[in-house]
């Protein structure tokens, strides 16, 4: 059973990790359209599955970010990865099996993943 | 929407934009009146008279880059697909209550789904709103409270992953205690 006192217990460990947290490199934002027709498209898995990754691989530099609708319903779930130079690459209908692509080619390693990018007449 | 807790994270995001400090959600499965009760309590501004009259309708939004917004016209169709109805409470100044009852058993229902990862989402997507997560009815009533969680976290921020990570297994054991999980 989860209890309070093993809430605690986190809580102490976390309080000496914290400070170590704030020193670090520019952040990546991931950002997630989470309005009805992205909910409804499949954002919230979505979102699960990059903080999942984020959780996993310790990649404290990059945050996720949760945004409204922009008008291209069709395509959604939508993502935006912002990198610390300003850029901004669209994915669109991402699905949890893209999340782990796309955290390992391009938030990892710097490389994006064309495939699964905005078409260019849409 | 392929779950009703899709449609919990889309109302409370309303309940947000609408500057809620607290948002309480009440999921209450009575199989002796074949309802499934899901309430959603904030307090956000609040609507006026007409704009809650018309709320439900597609064409009727406080969105400004577009006049279409679908949350409540379609956890409405929900709703009613299963012999149910939803209910709309608003009081300017005061907030927002939206009730949905659901057939329990109706074949039209989608499943409640996972509601421990919709209330990770809103956590994460708006820590500083406070959740209250209530279940079952009665004397059996039960409790996810972040208030009382920060409160034990004295100044650690609860979207800290270990905390989430936490969060989501105490919210699944009070949901699997009611008889919630897999609804």
């Amino acid at each position: 059973m989860k209890s309070f006192a093993e809430l605690q217990q986190i809580r102490e460990r976390l309080k000496n990790e914290v400070n170590q947290r704030e020193n670090g490199e520019a952040d990546i934002r991931i950002v997630v359209g989470m309005a009805t027709c992205g909910i409804a498209a499949g954002a919230r898995p979505v979102l699960t599955a990059f903080n999942h990754e984020i959780d996993v691989r310790k990649l404290s530099n990059v945050k996720t970010v949760q945004t409204g609708c922009i008008g291209m319903c069709r395509l959604e779930p939508i993502v935006d990865v912002i990198t610390p130079d300003g850029k901004k690459v669209t994915y669109v209908k991402v699905t949890p099996e893209k999340v782990v692509r796309i955290v390992a080619e391009h938030i990892v390693n710097g490389k994006i993943v064309d495939e699964f990018l905005m078409p260019a007449n849409s | 929407m392929r779950e009703l807790s899709l449609h919990i994270l889309d109302i409370v995001q309303n309940s947000i934009g609408a500057g809620a400090k607290t948002v309480r959600i009440a999921v209450n499965a009575d199989t002796a009146r074949d309802t499934l009760t899901i309430t959603i309590a904030d307090d956000g501004k609040g609507m006026s008279k007409e704009f809650a009259a018309n709320v439900t309708d597609p064409f009727t939004t406080t969105r400004t880059t577009r006049k279409v917004g679908m949350g409540l016209a379609l956890f409405k169709a929900a709703a009613e697909d299963t012999g149910g109805s939803l209910k709309i409470e608003s009081e300017q100044g005061k907030g927002t209550t939206v009730t949905a009852a659901f057939g329990l058993t109706s074949i039209d229902r989608v499943p409640l789904g996972d509601l421990a990862g919709t209330l990770l989402t809103l956590v994460r997507g708006a820590p500083d709103v406070d959740y209250v997560l209530t279940c079952g009815s009665g004397s059996e009533l039960a409790a996810a409270d972040t208030r009382k969680i920060k409160k034990e976290l004295d100044g650690v921020p609860i979207d800290t992953p270990e905390i989430l990570i936490w969060l989501e297994e105490y919210i699944k054991e009070l949901l699997e205690t009611h008889g919630l999980l897999g609804l």
